[in-house]
């Protein structure tokens, strides 16, 4: 079999599994938030507990009537689902599942991750500003702030776990983080401290409470996809919990020692989806407690608190590699 | 001054020159009803609101003017539809004062029972809508939101226990009010508030220990103490900042004299000094339901008969006006009797009328995201703001 049909193959495995996840995630969160605010949460659809309902919402968006505003700029206005959907679906192309287990295990994997994912904002401003509404222009003008204010943070926290292992490539973090029998050595403090980092630039990265500014139905009715209807609202949702997961993934395979766990060999990808789902729901319990805050008060969090935190942290990682490089040699 | 500085544009040093006119409303997720908010916006920065209200009209006035006395209590409770037994006792109180009707004692003290029980349920409401407006819908708003309706969820059934329904009532009547306390209820009620009072501590644990909510609330929505008493806000609002003013104190109605309780007053004036002022206030609710409940005088609950045909109160010529403290503040009723069965002239003073008036002072200079905490802080109910 050629490389490149086995690639193809394996992509289009890959993208299915996304597909699949992103619609159970929901159900996922539902419940999740349903316990939590002392609800049952979908149970009607399918026994037991309502499994079948992440397939009726999708059924649902697909036969919705898809509107587009006369005003709207039609051509930004059709791509920007797309323009949204592909970066968050690329990301996955260099996540490994387990050793040798994935698209690609690139060996700049971490870049690739993190230089793809911040292409979705360019889906996001379109999105905003296509609609020709002015609750999505100022959500796509929010969406702006917060993605170069978040990104800086997000790059360092997860630059921590690069320099500790000494290499860009995903499989090779995860695999310097192997401590004694089968478990994973969550890098004390720095690492743990970057964790931290790493979750809230989450938060903000992915739009969530109490970031979801770009959102804000309270404030901008849906923020940037007020005018999308159908499959087109179902594409930048399924970006959206793409993004969701793949970023629980990263946080998973750079901190949490990816498919590190005790048992045989082939418990790794369980491991690994394990530590993922719970990176994710402490992104969700986080998103269900608390309150958004103000766009200016998000700024000022990232540039004057989480930026330096980072930047000193990975400075801190840098000397800490380079004196025990140094003493040990 | 007043009138001046509502109309300014507040010029804000922000750099750049086009402004954006945005509708919030009538049709918006945080409008509390049916509220117009036409904000003229710098970035993210308001500079001018202009607040239009009226989409819910619905003639109360005149409508009153049509029912009987006996007719319109329960339709009065249709104006403050989030607090509606306190909208009915306006109205009856009108009544009996121009009248001259007396109220038996366990009646008053019935009357004051259900109140202070409407006013725990009304504040649920304000505490759920006002997070999710700061929180969202898909948030930690919602969380709040959704465990302060479980508990006025637990109000309502008592409602429904006494009066037969949840919402609207008709549970008072001129000269005393229309249903006695069923059986074992007394002990439901006392059951009820006290888990309302573990959970409103439960509530300020959790709003209170969070930063976010302290950034969102402290400091945002500022009516100092002249501009409250110039525009003439009141409940809530007014003791927020900074005046002592409860009408259930300074003029009180319906055996309120009785009561032990306290008017909480902050000074801050701003939407976490009208937070706490709420929070206080489910705790002293919950305690005049408490002496209420000990203290509940035998006797008749109406000087009246029941209802055995719609025009069977008549009231000789007059004209009167009563107050009472709503959950959202002073409830006015003016009514002038021409001897008939029906008043000839009906004149609604509602609480939040005249709170919703601050908003264009208080406004502009705010972001975007601080106009829906203000409105809820303010917490309209446009049933009673349109009538």
């Amino acid at each position: 079999m050629s490389p490149l049909v086995y690639h193809a193959l394996v992509g289009f495995v890959v993208l299915n599994a996304v597909i699949g996840m992103v619609t159970y995630v929901t159900l996922l969160e539902r419940k999740f938030a349903a316990r939590m605010q002392s609800r049952i949460g979908p149970y009607y659809v399918g026994w037991p507990h309502g499994w079948l309902q992440p397939i009726a919402d999708a059924l649902k968006l697909m036969m919705k009537e898809d509107i587009v505003p006369r005003a709207a700029d039609r051509w930004v206005y059709n791509l920007a689902p797309l323009a949204f959907l592909v970066p968050c679906i690329l990301v996955f192309a260099t996540i490994p599942f387990a050793p040798g287990l994935g698209v690609a295990d690139l060996n700049i994997g971490v870049l690739f991750f993190l230089a793809v994912s911040a292409l979705e904002i360019v889906g996001l401003f379109m999105g905003g500003w296509g609609s020709n509404n002015k609750y999505a222009l100022l959500s796509a003008m929010r969406a702006v702030n917060q993605i170069i204010s978040y990104d800086l943070p997000f790059i360092f926290a997860a630059l921590v776990p690069v320099v500790l292992a000494g290499s860009l490539q995903l499989s090779v973090i995860v695999e310097a983080q192997r401590a004694m029998y089968g478990a994973f050595v969550f890098y004390p403090v720095l690492g743990q401290l970057a964790f931290v980092a790493f979750l809230v630039a989450t938060l903000a990265a992915e739009n969530r409470v109490p970031f979801d500014i770009l959102e804000a139905e309270s404030e901008l009715v849906a923020g940037f996809r007020v005018e999308y209807s159908g499959m087109k609202f179902a594409l930048i949702q399924l970006g959206e919990y793409a993004h969701m997961i793949a970023t629980s993934f990263l946080g998973a395979l750079l901190f949490l020692g990816g498919w590190l766990g005790p048992g045989p060999a082939w418990m790794g990808p369980v491991w690994f989806l394990l530590k993922a789902v719970v990176v994710f729901l402490v992104v969700t319990w986080v998103r269900w407690s608390f309150v958004r805050i103000r766009v200016d008060q998000i700024l000022a969090i990232s540039w004057k608190l989480l930026l330096p935190a980072t930047l000193v942290l990975l400075m801190a990682t840098a000397l800490v590699v380079a004196l025990r490089s140094t003493g040990g040699a | 001054m007043a009138e001046t500085t509502a109309q300014q544009t507040v010029e804000i040093g922000y750099g750049g020159t086009e402004r954006l006119v945005m509708n919030m409303g009538p049709q918006h997720p945080s409008a509390h009803g049916v509220f117009r908010a036409i904000l003229t916006l710098e970035g993210e920065t308001v500079v001018a609101v202009d607040a239009v209200i009226g989409y819910l009209h619905r003639c109360h006035e005149k409508l009153a003017e049509n029912l009987t006395y006996v007719q319109y209590p329960s339709i009065a409770s249709k104006t403050d539809y989030v607090s509606a037994m306190t909208a009915e006792l306006a109205y009856v109180a009108a009544v009996e004062k121009v009248g001259k009707i007396d109220v038996p004692k366990r009646a008053q003290q019935l009357r004051v029972l259900v109140a202070e029980l409407q006013r725990i349920a009304s504040h649920c409401l304000w505490l759920g809508t006002w997070c999710m407006d700061m929180g969202g819908a898909l948030g930690g708003g919602a969380t709040i939101f959704l465990y302060a309706i479980r508990e006025r969820e637990l109000v309502l059934d008592l409602f429904e226990s006494l009066t037969g329904a949840r919402l609207l009532y008709g549970f008072h009547q001129v000269g005393g009010v229309r249903y006695d306390v069923p059986a074992g209820w007394a002990e439901r009620c006392r059951q009820t508030i006290d888990l309302i009072g573990r959970r409103v501590d439960e509530y300020e644990a959790m709003l209170e220990d969070n930063p976010f909510f302290l950034v969102r609330t402290q400091g945002v929505g500022v009516i100092s103490r002249e501009l409250a008493q110039d525009v003439g806000v009141c409940g809530p609002l007014i003791r927020g900042s900074g005046i002592p003013y409860d009408v259930r104190r300074t003029e009180p109605y319906s055996s309120y004299q009785d009561f032990d309780f306290k008017v909480p007053v902050e000074t801050a004036g701003d939407c976490f000094a009208r937070y706490r002022v709420r929070m206080v206030e489910f705790r002293e609710s919950i305690k005049i339901v408490r002496q209420a409940l000990d203290g509940l005088a035998e006797g008749p609950i109406s000087s009246r008969p029941g209802v055995k045909s719609v025009g069977q109160v008549r009231i000789p010529k007059g004209e009167g006006y009563t107050r009472i403290e709503g959950a959202r503040g002073e409830v006015g009723c003016y009514l002038v009797a021409d001897g008939g069965a029906k008043p000839y002239r009906l004149k609604w003073r509602g609480a939040s009328f005249s709170n919703l008036a601050v908003l264009p002072y208080i406004i502009p200079g705010h972001k975007i995201a601080d106009v829906v905490a203000i409105m809820g802080s303010v917490d309209p109910v446009f049933g009673e703001v349109d009538r």
